[in-house]
């Protein structure tokens, strides 16, 4: 396999302009949203709103103003697919739909998936949505296509002001930390790396680094992978089945007045009221 | 300030709607009606034989609407069989950890046992070739073999999509790990309303019919203890219940579904007798579909994903 590859975006630097996830669109050929109206949230710049099937980049604009709006701050980022290690999508697909690429990254082929969603209900992150034109589940794909010709992602290549990073992660994992130390030593304590290490389902080969509260950037602050109730889930699911079992035997059981139960009964008349003889049948 | 969430509230819901609430009912009644009828037959008086047969015959249709069903909820339903083959290598697909898959695999299993036994319940009550096909159904060793195998996946198929939605990360559903036991629990009452209900409609009066109350009010009462735990398990997210969902819960669930029924159980007079069954297993009918109602769609309009 080839070296991981990933993102790692800095959010400090995002100025919010979009670039990433209209190269995206474009790059991708994801047709427009309703149609192509024009459709606004009204109550922000962010009128993407989520990543989706449509959208696999998201600029996110989290306004933090007081009441007066006269001190506050703009926390912009450009999400996307994380790419997990440990992915929850790869776990629970049943039609082997999602693949691990051997740039270690996470890839749905739409020409095998079916449309089931269990991979929706599955991702930690609320990342992978229904594309209405294929009818299946789509997510980023980091570009695989662009990998394979040697090229880096349309979003990478956009971004003015390098606040997403592409390379490979080790690379990335090394120039984050210092990026983390220098805005530490500048004045900006609150800088962190959000699965950066293996903690994180193994790894994020898509990370960021945040300022504030994963929450407050819409990310989970522990995700997990689905599998983790699959044991425990089925030890109870037999439990129940065990008791169901031992429930019926307990009320179907003969108790000494049922005669041979090895003989065939006319079934035709009702139950509880037979009185048939050894070899007798009735055929309706 | 965002207050603190928890995890699974970060993600989005797959938009499984009424198609797979009418799934989990009706192949809880698939699996259910089948390892109740193996269980007469296995375990119960020869006089209640004919109930095993209904629920052989209530068994396969069902297993077959189920499929239909969980193909229709499909957004590309030709594809269906990608969840069986590898679409581009032609092998098997079965992932053992996905339990999708695996339900994939054992719905068509247990959809072929089904099979065999709606055939032998057919040649019991005179229809087809009669004696021959008497062979797949138990005592003889080929039918103990066929109904053995076809109960263990009736009990799989009917609890198996409690733990493909705990499988997932999703509020409530991946919250617990009780879901699966709560769906074999709930299908086996369900069930066995069902057969209660087919059989006063086939023969009015049964014998049998007090055996199937009394596993139903059983396992009603297990029903209750198992829902509490799943409410006990969920912590502090059972405040998402606070709604309509946990009225529909309370009323829908418990008073109709399970504390009504146990209730006509007990005292039959209380409606006269020939009411009281048919009443009771109406209810406890209803209250299964109201609890996968309320699982699957509580969980559905939630979500702050991405």
């Amino acid at each position: 396999m080839a070296e991981a590859m990933g993102f790692f975006t800095d959010t400090t630097i995002c100025i919010g302009c979009k670039a990433c996830e209209v190269a995206c669109k474009e790059w991708n050929q994801l047709p427009a949203s309703n149609g192509g109206a024009n459709t606004l949230s009204g109550d922000s710049y962010d009128n993407t709103r989520q990543l989706d099937g449509l959208h696999w980049r998201h600029v996110q604009f989290v306004e933090q103003f007081n009441e007066e709006r006269t001190a506050g701050r703009w926390l912009l980022m450009s999400d996307v697919c994380k790419h997990c290690v440990r992915a929850g999508c790869l776990e629970v697909c049943p039609t082997g739909a999602i693949i691990r690429t051997e740039f270690d990254t996470v890839v749905i082929q739409s020409d095998v998936c079916n449309g089931c969603r269990d991979c929706i209900a599955g991702c930690p992150f609320g990342v992978i949505g229904m594309n209405p034109v294929s009818g299946t589940a789509q997510k980023c794909t980091l570009c695989y296509d662009r990998l394979t010709a040697g090229m880096e992602p349309a979003c990478s290549k956009a971004c003015p002001t390098d606040s997403i990073h592409f390379g490979k992660v080790a690379d990335l994992r090394e120039f984050a930390a210092r990026r983390v130390a220098q805005l530490h030593r500048e004045g900006e304590p609150r800088a962190y790396l959000y699965g950066a290490d293996d903690r994180m389902l193994g790894g994020l080969n898509a990370f960021f680094l945040l300022v504030d509260r994963p929450e407050v950037y819409r990310l989970p602050p522990d995700p997990k992978l689905p599998s983790r109730n699959l044991g425990t889930g089925s030890v109870w699911a037999m439990l129940g089945a065990a008791i169901v079992g031992l429930l019926g035997i307990f009320s179907f059981r003969e108790r000494g007045n049922g005669g041979d139960s090895t003989r065939p009964v006319d079934e035709t008349t009702p139950p509880g009221d037979v009185t048939t003889t050894p070899g007798e049948r009735v055929e309706r | 300030m965002t207050p603190n969430v928890p995890s699974t509230f970060f993600t989005d819901p797959p938009h499984w709607q009424w198609l797979i609430v009418l799934y989990f009912f009706i192949g809880g009644l698939a699996g259910g009606s089948y390892f109740i009828a193996a269980l007469i037959d296995f375990f119960g008086r020869p006089q209640d034989r004919p109930f095993a047969r209904l629920g052989y015959l209530v068994a396969f249709p069902a297993v077959v609407l189920s499929g239909i069903l969980l193909i229709v909820d499909l957004t590309l339903p030709l594809r269906f069989w990608h969840m069986l083959i590898e679409s581009n290598t032609g092998q098997p697909m079965l992932k053992l950890y996905s339990p999708m898959s695996l339900g994939s695999w054992a719905l068509l299993a247990f959809g072929f046992f089904a099979f065999l036994s709606f055939l032998a319940a057919l040649g019991d009550a005179g229809w087809g070739p009669g004696r021959r096909l008497h062979v797949l159904r138990p005592p003889g060793i080929v039918g103990t073999i066929v109904a053995a195998l076809g109960a263990a996946l009736g009990f799989f198929v009917a609890g198996y999509t409690g733990v493909l939605l705990a499988v997932t990360n999703r509020p409530i559903w991946s919250d617990t790990a009780l879901l699966g036991l709560n769906f074999i629990i709930s299908s086996a009452s369900t069930s066995a309303a069902l057969l209660i209900l087919l059989g006063l409609w086939r023969w009015r009066s049964a014998g049998g019919i007090e055996r199937l109350e009394r596993f139903d009010s059983l396992v009603l009462i297990v029903e209750l203890v198992a829902l509490a735990a799943l409410v006990a398990t969920l912590g502090s997210i059972f405040w998402v219940w606070f709604s309509v969902w946990g009225v529909l819960l309370l009323v829908g669930v418990v008073l109709l579904g399970i504390l009504a029924p146990l209730a006509l159980h007990w005292r039959p007079r209380t409606l006269g007798r020939a009411l009281a069954a048919p009443v009771a297993a109406v209810l406890v009918l209803f209250g299964g579909f109201m609890l996968r109602v309320v699982i699957v769609m509580s969980s559905s309009g939630m979500g702050t994903g991405g």
